[in-house]
């Protein structure tokens, strides 16, 4: 089975050269990097460290820098696609966990939790968003949730076929789950570790973004 | 007798209404456009002309002031203007993102 660790990546480059270290040295040799029209080195770093990166000329978003990977890594023979962070918020060791339900052919999607197990630092006020956000979404798609928003995922090549996102910024985490639902895909959530540090809970979402996200959503909605 | 206000608000509304029939030779607007603006202004014309039709209306509509019509109106169409522009935006965007996806997968 071919695994391929895609990282959307935006102004990381502080942190994308040991995140692609530590995966490398898991033995994950498929690493590639979509550098989101970062202003500073995030694609060379990544590519120094031997991953493939490509580049998005402007910043378009996580949703749209995954769908760049996915149709990538699809083109290029991947069998199971896993998202990562490029903020080292994920642990490498985990991957395996997350793909040996799809490769035992038990489910389509594994998808990263950090309530199931409450193995997680998150700070109470993100904490309350993400589990009120697993309630909310849970409910909106009929699935059984414990956790929003957490980019570690295992995709199998079927389920990266059927998924389409057509979301660019960050509620396409939101789409993922809608398409999960709408299309039957099966999944499971798997226990994972997310280490909330300065740098990434100062690098990456604000807890308020969870009102831009739901305001998204419902505007894509009434749009279509 | 016209009123000055009545002759400004006509021309406008001829002027507004060639920028769209010269937009629609052009091909920049689609058919159903310019029979929307056409309708658009073809109704200010209608209304500039027969200030009395607006009363009419307005009280057919239980709206005491014909003046309160033409606000409720052109609120509604700003309204419906705007979410117009916010679709096109969100499809210029999607557009911006997919071509900038085939400038990252066609380089590598």
């Amino acid at each position: 089975m071919n695994i391929s660790v895609l990282i959307p990546a935006f102004n990381e480059e502080k942190k994308i050269g040991e995140v692609v270290r530590k995966l490398k040295a898991q033995g994950y040799g498929d690493v590639v990097v979509i550098d989101d029209g970062s202003e500073d080195k995030t694609g060379i770093v990544a590519e120094k460290e031997g991953a493939k990166a490509l580049y998005h000329v402007i910043n378009r978003g996580q949703g749209a820098a995954l769908k760049t990977g996915i149709k990538y890594c699809l083109r290029n023979g991947a069998d199971i696609i896993v998202t990562f962070d490029a903020d080292d918020q994920h642990s490498p060791e985990e991957i395996s966990k997350l793909v040996e339900p799809i490769i035992n052919g038990e489910t389509e999607i594994c998808i990263g939790s950090r309530f199931l197990k409450n193995t997680t630092n998150a700070p109470f006020v993100r904490r309350l968003f993400l589990r009120g956000g697993a309630l909310l979404l849970s409910r909106m798609y009929k699935l059984n949730l414990t956790d929003s928003h957490n980019g570690l995922r295992a995709i199998s090549k079927s389920a990266a076929e059927k998924i389409n996102l057509t979301a660019d910024r960050m509620e396409h985490a939101s789409e993922i789950l809608e398409q999960i639902s709408k299309k039957n895909i099966s999944y499971k959530e798997i226990p994972v570790t997310i280490r909330y540090t300065e740098y990434s809970l100062n690098h990456g979402q604000k807890s308020w973004d969870a009102f831009r996200i739901l305001y998204r959503m419902l505007f894509r909605r009434l749009i279509r | 007798m016209v009123e000055a206000i009545s002759v400004i608000i006509i021309i406008f509304a001829l002027f507004a209404w060639s920028r769209a029939l010269l937009r629609f030779k052009d091909k920049k607007i689609k058919g159903s456009e310019f029979s929307f603006w056409t309708l658009i202004w073809l109704s200010v014309l209608v209304l500039s002309l027969n200030p009395e039709l607006a009363g009419l209306i307005s009280f057919k509509l239980g709206i005491e002031r014909p003046v309160d019509l033409v606000v409720y109106s052109s609120v509604l169409l700003l309204f419906y203007l705007n979410f117009r522009i916010y679709v096109k935006q969100e499809k210029t965007e999607q557009e911006i993102t997919e071509l900038v996806r085939e400038l990252a997968l066609r380089k590598k």
